[in-house]
């Protein structure tokens, strides 16, 4: 049935307020169940072995002993996961990654599995088994491992992209072009041409809940697992055609989910825990320690990015260009693409090219990570921007104001946008009082700008009313920071009655029709849409219902305030029904009431942010304090002001911490050497200012209520804002992010030399 | 199992439990007591999550032997509420949102309530240093320190009022 | 109508960036695309997004297309 998505402009009551969240009392009294958090009767312990090496043939894996040990009930390697994938490649690099299968190809890729009695018969089951390796040359960095003398990581690998189709393999899986115009006319034109090179370093998204699941599988192939996940309906579908499942004897549960933010889209242990259980017949629990966190789920690529800009000396851009390599871990990915995507898109630009380089190394499968891919290149094209505004002599505002896209402007990446926010944020950025405030000595200022697609997706919404009035609402999204606050905000809105009657539930994979992950920041944009179009729904059952117990026709019926008015001078004697009235009586008037929906969510509506930081940094130690931090972007509607605030927060803290602070080290031996939160330091409270907000509201055309997700945009500008800001301080540009103190005092060491 | 028989008090309550001479006190807590509200995000004593008080003392869990417990009284955030009324700092932090996924919560209201009773008007610094061992990725602080600060100041307007 | 391909796309149409293709609406636009380059099914299995007149579309094949419409084939993008 097709909705009516477009934005309506109604004065709303309930939206916009900041009520408490219903799970509150959950989560702060310990009652709240996460992944690790669930147990059953009989269940084993599922314990993975691991790889100790970057690349190597594994010639023979030995499980006898282990198989022996009392107290091991399973024990699994890659022989046990026949490749049931129909010739899917993503299906079988997702399988390899989850168990290899005759080659290690990272520190940390899993090769054995055990289930056990407990921990301690689990870990030495791990150790009784023997894997002989034969090493293999490794290469872990992006640039090395595009020359040719780089040991190629799949020999099956082509560069997709590339006409004619080459014949032989590379690690550069795919090339991706994206641009209009002609930028070597553009260029003849401009006065002034920056061009510089930039490099960023891998992170993890940091989650705080390791990866965790409780798997269930029996003989008959029926099962259940509950997990933390961001998708709990792709993991169904995932695990089932790995292990050859029926999606529909498979229930899987969303745990409440100790964060995400694109890690947890991916399956990672969930097939060997379910696949453990089946072996030993009673369920299996599997936790994650951190360096397994670290070692073996989804980082985001570390990048090499080259950069090039023209402009006038009047401060028009003419032409600019970006050539991206992105490292995808073992396996292939489109984060170049993405970053090729995003990297001009905050501009209106007549000749544009960028071109993205995928690119295979030996570590971790890189996953999403909040906005993936954007930030890196955010850094590399907000840089030079800055430096083209400096050299034009062009204040770096109103250089970005003077060539920020518009409605009708032609994205870097292809269509022509809409309504949008870049304007309006650097004009918030120009008027804001940070701007004025004065810096001292050492310190310096940097703004940047940011881009976010957002994306909708396949959503089903179930609103039940209870005869008390009550109302039940159960959504397939995950509530990874909020979200149930905003629903339930959204559900009171259309219904007319107050929020603390609304009741949101997350359902099981069994309980609702399918829901895409919860992920492109469309959690409360697309169930936000759905629990609309529900309520809606159930609307017009109550109308029906009050209809027949006036005994007048339902076009007499209208729906307001939270009751059912009888229209028309005619019906001058009935007196409104309310929603409480009319579920009250309606065992006897039809039986229960209920709204339903699903919807594919589409137009979820780009979203734009600008960033301004001040930094101190010292240069006696090269540490920099971030002194003052101020988001501003654009959300189309804050269902719930709260929770909009902390995404803008949450995502400039974490680009903080990458821009500062956050990396993965390999040693050459091709080994992680910083596998835990003591060496991998996220900003703690005392690195931190508090984080100015400023929340725009430019609606979405294509949402009833104008919503725009707003969950991934706020950390595309933190690398870039900081980056200008230390460069601002130190006199020198930053060109490699993490800033650490080593590389910001090497950076002030170069340029006085 | 070389089994240790431990008897401890755990917020308030006498428990006894048998464990492993070398299992950590977070796995007593969570795997033989079901208190899940302690959470595990490292095992380290880097990220907070398992934050405890023993006798009193803010403690990472994970660092803790279930046998050293012996004899101690342990609180964790269970036991944070009484006669279910919520306390101050979990009213404050629902109020103001300080809690996006709320994996990191009970460790920080386990750790912001031990700072107030040492020092029951914290600077922003002060509380910013005292939780710098608990670990958030979703907040970026701003609201947990808040909520912390308007938590004290209500706890200082109750005692005065008690007075 | 004329559709534009981006990214790794133009590759599966021997290297165009623009081809011209017929329907009223993304699932036929689609169709036709696939009958004229074979090449592209894989694309489609992978997931694709198609900008019509700017708006983004990943999975509503039923939305119709207007005549003379800017319509632009991208990569499926994923999320965080
Ligand atoms: S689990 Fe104890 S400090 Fe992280
Ligand atoms: S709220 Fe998620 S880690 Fe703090």
């Amino acid at each position: 049935m097709p909705y009516e998505t477009d934005y309506t402009n109604q004065g709303f009551t309930k939206v916009g307020t900041r009520v408490n969240r219903p799970d509150g009392v959950d989560k702060v009294t310990g009652r709240a169940k996460y992944g690790a958090d669930a147990n059953a009767a009989g269940q084993l312990v599922g314990r993975v072995l691991r790889s100790p090496h970057a690349h190597a043939l594994i010639t023979k894996i030995d499980t006898s002993k282990a198989e022996k040990l009392p107290g091991v009930k399973a024990v699994l390697t890659g022989k046990d996961f026949p490749d049931l994938t129909g010739g899917n490649r993503g299906l079988m690099d997702i399988l390899e990654n989850c168990m290899a299968r005759g080659r290690a190809l990272y520190d940390g890729h899993a090769v054995a599995a055990v289930a056990a009695i407990d921990a301690d018969t689990a870990n030495k089951a791990l150790k009784l088994i023997k894997v002989t390796y034969k090493q293999l040359p490794h290469v872990t960095d992006v640039d090395e491992a595009i020359k040719p003398s780089a040991p190629i990581i799949h020999d099956w690998v082509r560069t997709a992209g590339v006409t004619p189709a080459p014949t032989t393999a590379s690690n550069v899986a795919q090339r991706s072009e994206f641009g209009h115009g002609d930028v070597d006319a553009g260029f003849a034109q401009a006065d002034v041409i920056i061009e510089k090179s930039f490099k960023t370093e891998q992170t993890h998204q940091g989650y705080i809940e390791p990866h965790a699941c409780l798997a269930t599988l029996g003989p008959d192939g029926s099962g259940e697992l509950w997990v933390t996940t961001q998708g709990h309906f792709t993991f169904r579908n995932v695990c089932a055609s790995l292990l050859g499942l029926e999606v529909a004897k498979l229930k899987v549960t969303s745990s409440e989910i100790g964060g995400g933010f694109g890690g947890k889209t991916h399956v990672w242990t969930e097939p060997v825990a379910l696949q453990l259980s089946r072996k030993a017949n009673r369920p299996v629990k599997l936790v994650m320690s951190r360096d397994e966190v670290f070692r073996a789920t989804g980082p985001t690529s570390s990048t090499s990015v080259d950069v090039k800009i023209g402009a006038k000396r009047n401060g028009k851009i003419t032409a600019a260009t970006a050539e991206l390599r992105y490292q995808s871990g073992a396996f292939p990915g489109m984060w170049a693409m993405f970053g090729a995507m995003t990297s001009f898109a905050c501009y209106d630009l007549k000749n544009v090219k960028s071109v993205g380089f995928d690119v295979l190394v030996n570590r971790p499968k890189v996953a999403a990570y909040r906005a993936p891919s954007a930030p890196m290149a955010a850094f590399a094209v907000e840089s030079v921007v800055d430096m083209l505004a400096a050299e034009i002599g062009m204040d770096a505002v109103d250089f970005r104001i003077k060539n920020a896209a518009k409605k009708g402007t032609k994205a870097s990446y292809g269509p022509v946008y809409g309504p949008i926010g870049i304007g309006p944020t650097l004009d918030a950025v120009k008027n804001h009082p940070h701007m004025k405030r004065k810096l001292g000595k050492n310190q310096g200022r940097g703004v940047a700008c940011g881009f976010w697609f957002n994306f909708g997706g396949q959503t089903c919404t179930d609103l039940n009313i209870g005869v008390d009035g009550s109302v039940n609402l159960t959504v397939g999204t995950v509530d990874v920071g909020g979200s149930r606050a905003s629903l339930a905000l959204i559900a009171a809105e259309e219904l007319g009655i107050d929020y603390e009657q609304v009741r949101v539930t997350i359902g099981d994979t069994n309980s609702l029709g399918h829901n895409d992950t919860t992920e492109g920041s469309r959690g409360t944009f697309s169930s936000g849409m759905a629990t609309i179009f529900a309520a809606r729904n159930a609307v017009e059952v109550l109308k029906q219902r009050a209809a027949a117990t006036w005994d007048i026709p339902v076009e007499q019926v209208v729906w307001e305030a939270g009751e059912a008015r009888a229209k028309g001078k005619q019906n001058n004697n009935l007196p409104p029904l309310s929603l409480k009235e009319i579920a009250a009586k309606s065992p006897r008037t039809g039986g229960p009431i209920a709204g339903h929906n699903e919807v594919v969510a589409d137009g979820a509506g780009v979203s734009f942010a600008s960033h301004m930081c001040d930094v101190e940094v010292d240069p006696e130690t090269g540490a920099t304090k971030i002194l003052r931090y101020t988001v501003v972007q654009d959300a189309g509607k804050a269902i719930h002001p709260d929770y909009v605030e902390g995404q803008f927060q949450g995502g400039a803290a974490q680009g903080i911490g990458w821009a500062l602070n956050e990396e993965y080290i390999y040693g050459d031996d091709g080994r992680l050497q910083n596998a835990g939160f003591l060496d991998y330091r996220i900003p703690v409270c005392s690195d931190l200012p508090f984080i100015d907000t400023q929340i725009l509201e430019i609606p979405n055309p294509n949402h009833p209520y104008g919503v725009r997700g707003v969950g991934e945009t706020s950390i595309v500008p933190p690398l870039a804002a900081i980056g200008n800001a230390v460069s601002n301080a130190v006199g020198v540009r930053m060109t490699h992010v993490p800033m650490s103190p080593p590389r910001i005092l090497k950076a002030i060491e170069d340029g006085q030399a | 199992m070389n089994g240790v028989t431990v008897s401890a008090k755990v917020n308030g309550d006498a428990v006894q439990y048998v464990c492993p001479a070398d299992e950590s006190l977070l796995d007593v807590l969570r795997n033989r007591l079901n208190l899940t509200g302690v959470k595990e995000g490292c095992g380290t004593g880097d990220c907070g999550a398992c934050s405890i008080t023993l006798d009193g003392r803010l403690v990472c869990a994970c660092l803790v032997l279930g046998a050293e417990a012996e004899g101690r009284e342990i609180g964790t955030v269970e036991g944070l509420s009484e006669g279910g009324k919520l306390h101050p700092l979990q009213e404050e932090f629902i109020e103001k949102a300080a809690l996006q996924c709320g994996i990191c919560t009970p460790g920080f209201l386990v750790a912001a309530k031990s700072l107030l009773e040492r020092n029951p008007n914290p600077t922003e610094e002060e509380i910013r240093y005292a939780l710098a061992g608990n670990l958030c990725r979703c907040t970026g602080y701003d609201k947990i320190v808040r909520a912390v600060q308007s938590a004290a100041k209500i706890m200082r307007r109750g005692k005065k009022a008690a007075r | 109508m004329e559709v534009q391909l981006s990214g790794i796309l133009s590759q599966a149409a021997g290297g165009a960036r623009c081809v011209a293709c017929t329907g009223a609406t993304i699932g036929e636009l689609l169709q036709s695309l696939v009958l004229q380059y074979p090449e592209m099914q894989m694309h489609l299995d992978d997931g694709i997004a198609v900008a019509v007149n700017g708006e983004i579309y990943r999975d509503r094949r039923d939305q119709p297309i207007p005549s003379n419409a800017d319509v632009f084939l991208l990569p499926r993008i994923q999320g965080g």
